[in-house]
C-alpha cells in the first residue's frame, strides 16, 4: 500500500451545546490515497460532514471543537497551521463541494463575477485570463453557453447547473482531494446521475483524490474505491467498496443494505433495523449501534469493539464480525 | 390490479398558477398541472413519480382541496369537489387525510402529541365523545407503533421516524377512507425509510384504505404502489400496473428515470446501462412546445416538436405519451447509447 496522501489519525470533534458536550466524531482514522474516491457513508449524525467540515477547519467554534487527533496532508500537519496558510490550503490543496449549491453560490454576485475573483485573486491572473479561463472551467464541467452563463446570477441557475458552477470552482485552482458532501443529494435524480457522472470523470482524469460524502449506498459503490461506514461519529467498518457492498463485515452496514429497497424486487415487508439513529447526548455505553443491533451480546452493552482487519484492506468494528460474515 | 371502484377521478384538470410581476406588469403562467386524468380505485395504492416542478405536489394539494383547479373535475365518490356543500366538505375532510413530508414543519413545536391527535376531534365536534378521546390517542399511537405513554411529550422530543409515525397517527384520527401522502419517506434517513414504508403497507392492508402516494424515489414506489403515474412538466407521460412501469418501462423518460438508479448485483458491480440525460428540466412557465419531453430525449425528432403526442394505449396495455412507442415495447427509431 503506498502511502495516502491525506491522512486522518485519530480525529475528535466535540460539540459544547447547552444540553451536553457531545462527540460528534469520536477517533476517526483513514488515509486517502492518490486518485482515489473515498466514499464516506452514513445517516444523519454519524459526522461524516462535521469530520470534513474539521479536516478544513471550517467548523462553527463555538460550538464545535476539535479536540484531538491530527490531519496531514503529504507529510504536512493542518492543525498547526496558522490561519493565512490554511486559506492557501483551502480550495488550492482541498477543496470542498457543499450539497445545496444555492446557498454556497453569493446570491448578490454573477457566477463569473465570483469565479473571476478566485481565479485574480488565488492564481494571479489578469482580468482576461481569469474570464477565458472561467469559460474553459464552464465547458470542462459540460455547462453549455458557458460564456452567456458568466453573467447569470445564482437564482437563475437551476440545480443541475448550479452545482456543476460549484463543481467548476471547486477544481478551478487543481487541489489534491476534493471534498464532496452530499453533492448530489439536492438534485433530482436524471441530473444526480449527470453529475456523479461528472465527478467520476474529473477524478479520472486528474490525479486529484475525492472523499465523497453520502448517506446513499448505491451512489457510494457505484463511484467509490473504498467504503468507510460512520455511525454515532465513529468508524464502523473500512473496505474496498465491492467488498463491503458485497461482503458487510458490521452489523450496520449489513443491515442497512437489507433494508435499501429494491426496485427489481417488491417485498411482502422491508427487513428495516429497529429502533432510531443514535442521540449523541444518550449514547450507549459500549457499541453505539448495540441497541438496533441483532447479533449484540453482553460485551457489545460493556465495550466498543476495536477495529480489526476482516480481510484485504478491510476492516469492521464489531465483536461478532465472523457471524455478520458468514 | 384492484378492481374496486373509482373512489376519486381527476379528469382532464389543469392549473396554472399566474406570475405576475408587480413592477413591469409582465405576467405568464406556471403551468403546474396539465390535463391530467387519474382515477384512484377503492384500496388501491396508485403512485405518482416524477421530478421536482413535475406537478406531483400540487397534484395531491388539488386533491386535497387546498387548491382550485383552473378547469376540469375532481370527483370524489361520483360528486365534483366544486359544488360540494358545507356539510359534504366536511365529510370529504374527514374521508380524505393527507400525510406530509416535512415531519417538523407540519407539526406545532407548542403542541403536544396529545393535542396533535385530539385537534381534529375538536374540528369535528361530533365524531368522537371528548370521553373517549385519551383511549382513542392511546389507539392512535399503539397502531403506528409508538408507546402510548408518550402522549404528553413535545415533537422535538421524538426522532424524524416517530414524528413521521405521529404525522400518519394524526391522518389516520378520523378514520379515512383515502390517504394523500407526499413524499412520506423522503425526509428520513435511510435506516428508518424502511419501518414507514412497513407501516403505511400494513394499515393498507389492516384498513383496506385507498392512498396515493407521491415520490420521486421509484425503489420506495415499487414497494407499496398497485399502478404507477409518471409524471413530467404538469403532464402524465405514463400510466400503468406497477410491475409494467417500473420494470419494463415504454416512455423514454420512465426509462431514463428508472435507469438514472445506481444499482449493484451482489458482488457489488454496476449493473444496467445508464442512461444519462442532458439538460435540466426546462421552466414550467414556459413548456417546450410539442411533446414536453423532447427537449431531454435521446430518440426526439420534428415530429416531436410539431406535434404533442396524446397519452393513448400503444399496444403495450397502457397509455403512453409518445409517438415511439411500439407493441413490443421497444422505442423507435432507435434505443439509447448506454454509459
Amino acid at each position: 500500500m503506498s502511502d495516502p496522501l491525506m491522512d486522518v489519525e485519530g480525529l475528535e470533534v466535540e460539540f459544547r451545546t447547552e444540553d451536553g458536550v457531545v462527540k460528534a466524531v469520536h477517533g476517526l482514522s483513514y488515509g486517502l490515497r492518490k486518485g482515489e474516491i473515498l466514499a464516506v457513508l452514513g445517516e444523519s449524525g454519524s459526522g461524516k460532514t462535521v469530520h470534513a467540515r474539521a479536516i478544513l477547519r471550517i467548523l462553527d467554534s463555538p460550538p464545535a471543537f476539535v479536540t484531538g487527533g491530527e490531519v496531514s496532508l503529504d507529510g504536512t500537519e493542518l492543525f498547526p497551521l496558522d490561519e493565512d496558510e490554511m486559506v492557501d490550503i483551502r480550495g488550492a490543496r482541498i477543496a470542498m463541494l457543499f450539497q445545496d449549491p444555492h446557498t454556497a453560490l453569493d446570491p448578490v454576485y454573477t457566477v463569473g463575477g465570483q469565479m473571476i475573483e478566485l481565479l485574480r485573486l488565488r492564481q494571479g491572473l489578469s482580468k482576461r485570463e481569469a474570464k477565458a479561463e472561467a469559460i474553459d472551467l464552464l465547458k470542462r464541467v459540460g455547462i453549455p453557453s458557458a460564456e452567456e452563463r458568466l453573467k447569470a446570477y445564482p437564482h437563475q441557475l437551476s440545480g443541475g447547473i448550479a452545482q456543476r458552477v460549484m463543481v467548476a470552482m471547486a477544481v478551478a485552482l487543481d487541489p489534491d482531494v476534493l471534498l464532496a458532501d452530499e453533492p448530489t443529494s439536492s438534485l433530482d435524480v436524471t441530473v444526480q446521475a449527470q453529475v456523479l457522472e461528472l465527478l467520476k470523470s474529473l477524478v479520472a482524469d486528474s490525479e486529484m483524490s475525492m472523499v465523497l460524502i453520502t448517506h446513499n449506498l448505491a451512489v457510494a459503490v457505484a463511484m467509490a474505491d473504498r467504503i468507510a461506514v460512520m455511525y454515532a461519529g465513529q468508524l464502523v467498518e473500512i473496505g474496498p467498496a465491492r467488498e463491503v457492498y458485497a461482503k458487510p463485515a458490521h452489523p450496520y452496514t449489513a443491515a442497512l443494505l437489507r433494508s435499501i429497497p429494491d426496485i427489481n424486487v417488491r417485498e411482502e415487508r422491508l427487513p428495516a433495523i429497529k429502533g432510531a439513529p443514535p442521540n449523541l447526548l444518550h449514547l450507549p455505553a459500549g457499541c453505539p449501534f448495540n441497541p438496533r443491533c441483532e447479533y449484540a451480546t453482553e460485551i457489545c452493552l460493556r465495550e466498543m469493539p476495536p477495529l480489526e482487519s476482516v480481510g484485504d484492506e478491510h476492516a469492521s468494528a464489531c465483536w461478532h464480525w465472523e457471524e455478520v460474515v458468514r | 390490479m384492484t378492481a374496486g371502484d373509482v373512489i376519486i377521478r381527476v379528469d382532464d384538470v389543469v392549473k396554472h398558477f399566474p406570475l405576475r410581476d408587480k413592477v413591469f406588469g409582465s405576467s405568464g403562467v406556471i403551468h403546474a398541472v396539465d390535463n391530467v386524468s387519474i382515477d384512484l380505485h377503492e384500496g388501491e395504492v396508485l403512485g405518482v413519480v416524477g421530478e421536482s416542478g413535475c406537478g406531483k405536489s400540487t397534484l395531491a394539494n388539488l386533491i386535497m382541496k387546498l387548491e382550485e383547479p383552473t378547469s376540469g373535475h375532481i370527483e370524489y365518490r361520483g360528486t365534483d369537489l366544486a359544488t360540494f356543500s358545507d356539510e359534504q366538505l366536511v365529510t370529504y375532510r374527514r374521508e380524505v387525510a393527507m400525510v406530509f413530508q416535512d415531519t417538523f414543519g407540519s407539526l406545532d413545536p407548542r403542541m403536544t402529541i396529545n393535542d396533535v391527535l385530539t385537534e381534529p376531534f375538536t374540528v369535528h365536534r361530533d365524531v368522537l365523545d371528548k370521553d373517549l378521546w385519551p383511549d382513542k390517542v392511546r389507539a392512535l399511537l399503539k397502531l403506528v407503533g409508538l408507546d402510548p405513554d408518550h402522549a404528553n411529550r413535545y415533537p422535538h422530543q421524538f426522532s424524524g421516524g416517530q414524528r413521521q409515525r405521529i404525522g400518519i397517527a394524526r391522518a389516520l384520527a378520523l378514520d379515512p377512507k383515502v390517504l394523500i401522502c407526499d413524499e412520506p419517506v423522503s425526509a428520513l434517513d435511510v435506516s428508518v425509510q424502511a419501518q414507514i414504508v412497513n407501516l403505511l403497507k400494513d394499515l393498507h392492508d389492516e384498513f383496506g384504505l385507498s392512498y396515493i402516494f407521491v415520490a420521486h424515489d421509484l425503489s420506495v414506489v415499487r414497494q407499496l404502489a398497485d399502478r404507477v403515474a409518471v409524471m413530467y412538466l404538469g403532464q402524465v407521460m405514463e400510466i400503468g400496473d406497477e410491475s409494467d412501469v417500473l420494470l419494463h418501462p415504454s416512455h423514454p423518460y420512465t426509462q431514463a428515470l428508472v435507469s438514472a438508479l445506481p444499482t449493484a448485483d451482489d458482488q457489488g458491480n454496476v449493473t444496467g446501462e445508464r442512461i444519462i440525460l442532458s439538460g435540466d428540466l426546462p421552466s414550467p412557465a414556459n413548456p417546450p412546445s410539442g411533446c414536453r419531453f423532447r427537449t431531454r430525449c435521446w430518440l426526439a425528432q420534428q415530429k416531436c416538436t410539431d406535434e404533442e403526442p396524446a397519452l393513448i394505449e400503444r399496444g403495450t396495455g397502457r397509455p403512453t405519451k409518445c409517438h415511439f412507442v411500439t407493441a413490443d415495447g421497444t422505442l423507435v427509431p432507435h434505443m439509447p447509447v448506454g454509459v
